[in-house]
């Protein structure tokens, strides 16, 4: 017969497996793109690069990275490309702990040191991690609804920073606006290590990292389309693409910055009009990395092809002379 | 009256070594479970003090607001644990009389034959993966079963549709552990019952339920613990909102979902999230700990031992 004290012992390996758990899920937003492996071998002869790369960092930017990696191994099957999205800032972590070859960044790196918190760029200074940054694409952080809303046709970064800024007492529809339904609002937004995260927050509530914090959290994007679309009092935000590849199942929201309503797309980003919720993207490849030929051969692969794969996944080209200036940039690198 | 030679030699020979050698190495099989359990508990214990020493443990167990991420940090555990007391309270109310009732037929009315085939395929669905489970519960739970009973008040995320697919992954364990119980009942209790003019069902109810009560409760228990510490089923189907609420409809954060969401981003080791996943995971511990404890009780109280 069963006996009491076996529960006593399966609890115990329950929590036991949970901490594994805990330790060995770090890794499972790796997706490696897989492109090299499927291609036969008759390249292999023209493209004598071989290697790894490794690639974390922003899931804004990380359509991109992917997209460029897929391709870039067709070209030579003898590199292996592993693009991950931790975030922004879990990206430069591992960039600045060497465990990375390049970070995917939403925003610029952190410079200015807090108390008792280093920056990230004085984090890779100590540990010897020199880095370029070169700006790639724009984005525009879109604001959406589900399809089934049908009183919000323009938001203002007032009623923006009501809603998300710490503290906030918003808990229905008609907190944000008087009129609107007295349902429920239910949100969803990036976590505390997405870049996106930083910069909504700072444009909106007036400083980085400050947000109410019981709304629903990932890092993943594709988790925070499922929620919106499922759920008609939803509301968040997050990187145009996500919105571009999901357009039948979300509704977009204008955003109002005191010149009228302006909704993202490529000519409101592309010309600034939209305002104040876009925003470059960068990649920050690590200068040590760049001495070997294939991740050297990957960057400017990146940089040349760049404004072709935007396009594809949703994001919009930075102007001509900017990314000249991101080739130039990592022209003296290589040097 | 003399013995053999031989048997005489055997029973005073000094053990051989390779006898000595096996006995060794199955004290070390044996030992390999009950050491890394220690072991558990040790980490989990120095870990979640070095939290308690930068955090107060009263504002952490009585803290209502968990903010582990986002400023100002916020390190009240009661919203995870509410959240994960709900989803497996969920369960259990599903999962018992379910569970309970296939446990009766399994071995008091089902044929052999019958047994045999159903008891197995039972059984299959707490083989089958949790992940899957969840992704069950977010694309066919709350969509197509639960939208529409509760309509636009049901969230995308949410409670209910979690803690019904713990429930299904939980009943064949009370099920077959149940059934294990039940069975140990002597017959001749039953065949007593039966002589004194009992219904089947009145000798089920009457005699074999509670003579098989303290294993009964014992699969209850373990399966409340299975409920507790499950991971992946929930973080897909419960979300990751960390608010206090007891409305099943709403998107929770489950303790076991925290300590997913913190390691997916990457965070350092010597930082104060990461150490707050020691303290959530010991609070988990004692938790399921307290639960099997009061579980031994009642059983000891209920227990009636036949030989």
């Amino acid at each position: 017969m069963f006996h009491p004290r076996q529960a006593r012992i399966g609890a115990l390996l329950a929590t036991a497996l949970i901490v594994a758990g805990a330790c060995t899920t770090s890794g499972a937003t790796s997706k490696p793109t897989d492109g090299a492996s499927l291609t036969p071998a008759p390249t292999a002869a023209a493209s004598p690069l071989g290697g790894a790369i490794a690639i974390d960092g922003s899931s804004t930017v990380y359509p991109i990275s992917e997209a460029v990696a897929e391709e870039f191994q067709n070209a030579n099957p003898g590199v292996k490309v592993t693009a991950a999205f931790s975030g922004t800032g879990g990206g430069f972590k591992k960039l600045c702990a060497g465990e990375t070859d390049m970070n995917d960044a939403s925003r610029p790196i952190k410079t200015e040191d807090k108390p008792g918190a280093k920056s990230e760029a004085t984090l890779c200074k100590e540990a010897g991690i020199e880095y370029v940054e070169l700006e790639v694409a724009l984005d525009g952080l879109s604001v959406l609804v589900n399809p089934q809303n049908s009183w919000v046709d323009c938001l203002t970064t007032a009623e923006l920073k009501k809603i998300w800024d710490t503290g906030s007492t918003v808990a229905t529809w008609a907190d944000v606006r008087a009129g609107w339904p007295a349902d429920p609002i239910k949100l969803f937004g990036p976590g505390a290590d997405s870049g996106t995260f930083d910069y909504f927050t700072e444009v909106i509530n007036g400083k980085a990292k400050q947000s109410r914090s019981d709304y629903t959290q990932s890092e993943d994007d594709n988790a925070l389309v499922i929620g919106i679309a499922g759920d008609k009092n939803a509301l968040g935000y997050f990187g145009f693409a996500y919105f571009e590849e999901n357009q039948d199942k979300l509704k977009l929201v204008p955003v109002d910055s005191g010149t009228g309503c302006v909704a993202p797309s490529n000519q409101t980003i592309a010309d600034g009009t939209y305002q104040p919720l876009s925003r470059p993207l960068f990649i920050y490849p690590s200068t040590r990395a760049l001495e070997r030929p294939e991740f050297a051969a990957f960057v400017q692969y990146y940089l040349e092809n760049v404004n072709g794969f935007v396009d594809e996944v949703g994001y919009i080209e930075i102007p001509a002379d900017r990314l000249q200036a991101s080739k130039d940039a990592l022209g003296s690198a290589l040097q | 009256m003399t013995m053999p030679a031989g048997a005489a030699g055997l029973l005073t020979r000094p053990p051989r070594r390779s006898e000595r050698v096996i006995e060794a190495s199955l004290f070390l099989a044996a030992t390999v479970g009950v050491l890394t359990t220690v072991g558990i508990v040790i980490v989990l214990t120095f870990e979640a003090l070095e939290f308690f020493r930068l955090v107060s443990p009263v504002a952490f167990f009585t803290g209502t607001v968990w903010s582990a991420s986002i400023e100002p940090l916020q390190w009240g555990v009661i919203p995870l644990a509410v959240g994960t007391l709900m989803v497996a309270l969920i369960g259990l109310v599903v999962a018992v009389p379910v569970g309970l009732l296939a446990a009766v037929y399994l071995a008091e009315y089902a044929s052999p034959r019958t047994r045999n085939l159903v008891k197995p395929m039972l059984e299959t669905i707490a083989g089958i993966p949790t992940i899957v489970l969840g992704f069950f519960a977010l694309n066919f739970v709350t969509p197509v079963l639960l939208k529409p009973l509760f309509g636009s008040g049901l969230g995308t995320f949410n409670a209910l549709a979690g803690g019904l697919v713990v429930g299904l992954l939980i009943t064949p364990l009370i099920a077959s552990l149940s059934e294990d119980a039940l069975r140990a009942v002597p017959r001749g209790l039953r065949e007593g019952a039966f002589a004194m003019g009992a219904t089947r069902w009145e000798v089920v109810r009457k005699v074999v339920l509670p003579a098989a009560l303290s294993g009964v409760m014992a699969s209850i228990i373990l399966a409340m613990s299975r409920a507790m510490g499950e991971t992946m089923a929930v973080v897909l189907a419960v979300g990751t909102n960390p608010q206090l609420t007891f409305d099943p409809l709403e998107s929770v954060q489950t303790m076991t979902a925290f300590i997913v969401q913190i390691s997916l981003g990457d965070t350092p080791q010597d930082s104060l999230q990461f150490k707050s996943l020691f303290a959530v995971a010991a609070t988990l511990f004692a938790l399921t700990f307290g639960l099997n404890v009061l579980g031994n009780r009642i059983v000891a109280r209920y227990r009636n031992a036949y030989s």
